[in-house]
């Protein structure tokens, strides 16, 4: 599959090139690829990655090692909302276990796992700077936090609603 | 109540926005600063008030400023570090989600004094809705004439860019956030050079932490002394503490450094107590690679004075009774949480977080998770907290950058005051899979030598 930036996403993008001193438009690598996994399928496959390359005049290989690099970066495909649960000292001591076992159960996947009709994805992460707030998990831009069992579940019921309607 | 110079303003509804800010008295100091002062009367007048980096290292910030090296017709650059990744910190966030414009204020005037003139601010990935609000701030700032060329008819141009980062610990260190600039992997630089001499595309660069550079503003407000007059010794200024784990009231707190550590837990003005009514066991008081303490040395030294909010005060006693300020997040555990497993969640983290560069970080940090975790799920044996032991040793010191020390210290700390939990561990390894060592003695008055 080829890859290619509508105009507001090349207009972004030179934006984006443009913070740089001549020359050093590599700077603009790490936005410019959460720029393009926000923009496709939320991951980064191999041709999408060597479209960066061309973009931004580089290699792909540094590219490459620069996704690879990042937990942010999905390098295989992700379901519709990646539930990233912090599982990290401050929130362990909070109870992210016991949220962590029960999205578990509610979803029926392990960490890792993407749910079989690719909705969510159950990602253990570590500390996302919401410690006072815990437990908590991202989800897309932003962070849900004060988790409870009944939060999870209506977390669950509100992200579903979006694809079934 | 303590003095407020930060979050003086933070609960006025609207501050996040231009027009409320500017009319609490927002960019006062830019005024000052650019029309009254010159950059060596502005690093002076920081040098003056005592500031210490806010980041976790406490280095003196008007002595770093004077360090940037200024080589004819070479730009230099101001970077403001937002990374925010230690365990137990969240305070630069609230800063930039509440008054981003304070920040943006810091950084005009900073930028002025190191002449700045591209000033990036590197925010980690996670904190994606704070960009947008900071982007949001930087468009009212330069629709308003504060950033952009000429600033105030003075000549002076500032243009600030944020940078976001994509979830690597690392990425906090100096060095290793000028790589991550550059659009390359999170690998910390030998040093030297320091950056104030090669950093961002190898120019001269410093880099400052959030906090620090939102405090430059008080700072030019009121002048280096008056603001040197707060706090106690070489504890200057107010700093920003993150509290979270088993408190009432887990959040930011800004307190002037001459509080009580009993205070600060205790009182409803800030953190409220333990939640529930239990006991204090343990704290990690700035940030999650500063060492663990026990209740009884967290809230007395080991001589029996009172410890206080400071940096001096959490750090007397050294390593062997005494702590770290760190970076402010303060990590409380009660009397129901295990050491074990709670080290061998920050185990995990800097093996996590390791960028691989040097063997004894990139593989102790392994060792070390695989360790405890064969403690904590009862297959570990005494010859175990002695490995520990060695392996944390042999990671200190040896490693390009101080995540090598990071890693190594909780481990270290963890053993050193709380071995008999340990040993219970493993000594009890059915039990200890369904109850915990509890409080046991770690709150016992101390035994102060006569
Ligand atoms: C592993 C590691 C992570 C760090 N993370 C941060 C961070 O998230 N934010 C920060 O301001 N400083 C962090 N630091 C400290 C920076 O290297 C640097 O000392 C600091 O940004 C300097 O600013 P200051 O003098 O204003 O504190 C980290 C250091 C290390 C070794
Ligand atoms: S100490 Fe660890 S994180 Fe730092 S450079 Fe070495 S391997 Fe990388
Ligand atoms: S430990 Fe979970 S957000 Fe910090």
């Amino acid at each position: 599959m080829t890859y290619t930036f509508n105009e507001t996403q090349m207009a972004e993008l030179n934006r984006l090139v443009a913070r740089y001193p001549e020359g050093k438009q590599k700077s603009a690598l790490l936005p410019a690829l959460h720029l393009a996994q926000d923009s496709f399928d939320g991951w980064l496959p191999t041709e999408l990655m060597d479209y960066i390359a061309s973009l931004l005049k580089i290699e792909p290989i540094e590219v490459y090692e620069v996704a690879s690099f990042y937990s942010m970066f999905n390098l295989k495909p992700v379901g519709k909302f990646i539930f990233e649960v912090c599982q990290t000292g401050p929130c362990m001591i909070s109870g992210s276990d016991d949220i962590i076992a029960y999205i578990q159960e509610k979803l029926s996947i392990k960490p890792g796992e993407t749910t079989k009709d690719g909705v969510f994805t159950l990602k253990l992460v570590e500390c996302l700077g919401a410690c006072g707030y815990a437990p908590m998990m991202q989800v897309g831009k932003i962070f849900r936090e004060h988790l409870t069992k009944e939060k999870v579940d209506s977390i669950i019921a509100e992200y579903r609603a979006t694809v079934t309607n | 109540m303590g003095v407020k110079l930060l979050l003086d303003k933070a609960n006025v509804p609207g501050i996040r926005t231009y027009e409320v800010y500017r009319r609490e008295g927002g960019y006062r100091s830019v005024e000052k600063a650019l029309k009254e002062m010159n950059p060596e009367s502005i690093v002076e007048e920081v040098k003056k008030s005592g500031l210490r980096g806010r980041g976790g290292a406490g280095f003196p910030t008007g002595m770093k400023w004077s360090f940037i090296a200024k080589p004819e017709g070479v730009p230099r650059h101001l970077v403001c570090n937002a990374d925010e990744s230690e365990p137990g910190t969240f305070k630069d966030r609230y800063l930039m989600e509440f008054i981003p414009h304070l920040l943006l204020e810091g950084l005009i005037v900073s930028s002025f004094a190191l002449g700045s003139h591209d000033t990036y601010i590197y925010i980690r990935g996670e904190y994606a809705w704070i960009t947008d609000i900071l982007e949001e701030a930087i468009n009212e700032a330069k629709a308003n004439g504060w950033l952009g060329k000429n600033i105030l008819r003075t000549g002076f141009e500032c243009n600030i860019h944020v940078q976001r980062g994509a979830g690597a610990y690392i990425c906090g260190e100096e060095t290793a956030l000028i790589e991550s600039l550059e659009g390359k992997r999170g690998n910390p630089r030998i040093k030297p050079p320091f950056p104030a001499i090669q950093g961002l595309w190898q120019r001269p660069t410093v880099v400052n932490n959030v906090e620090t550079l939102a405090a430059i503003v008080p700072i030019i407000n009121i002048g280096g002394e008056e603001y040197a007059k707060i706090g106690v010794g070489r504890s200057t200024g107010t700093k920003l503490i993150s509290a979270c784990g088993n408190i009432n009231k887990p959040g930011v707190y800004e307190i002037d450094m001459t509080i009580s550590v009993e205070e600060f837990i205790y009182s409803d003005e800030y953190c409220g107590g333990i939640k529930g009514g239990k006991q204090l066991k343990a704290c990690i008081p700035g940030g999650s690679s500063v060492p663990i303490l026990p209740a009884n040395l967290l809230l007395k030294t080991a001589t029996g004075e009172t410890r206080y909010m400071n940096y001096e005060s959490l750090s007397d006693g050294g390593f062997a009774t005494g702590s770290m300020l760190g970076s402010g997040g303060f990590i409380v555990l009660d009397e129901d949480q295990c050491i074990v497993k709670n080290t061998l969640t920050l185990a995990r983290f800097y093996r996590h977080e390791s960028c691989g560069q040097c063997s004894p970080c990139r593989e102790g940090t392994g060792w070390m998770e695989k360790i405890l975790h064969k403690i904590e799920h009862g297959h570990g044996t005494i010859a175990d907290i002695d490995l520990l032991w060695d392996i944390q040793r042999k990671i200190e010191g040896n490693t390009i950058c101080p995540l090598g020390d990071a890693a190594a210290w909780p481990v270290a700390a963890a053993i050193r005051h709380f071995r008999d939990e340990f040993e219970w561990h493993i000594n009890n390894p059915v039990l200890s899979q369904t109850s915990n060592f509890g409080l046991q003695h770690y709150a016992d008055p101390i035994h102060v030598p006569a």
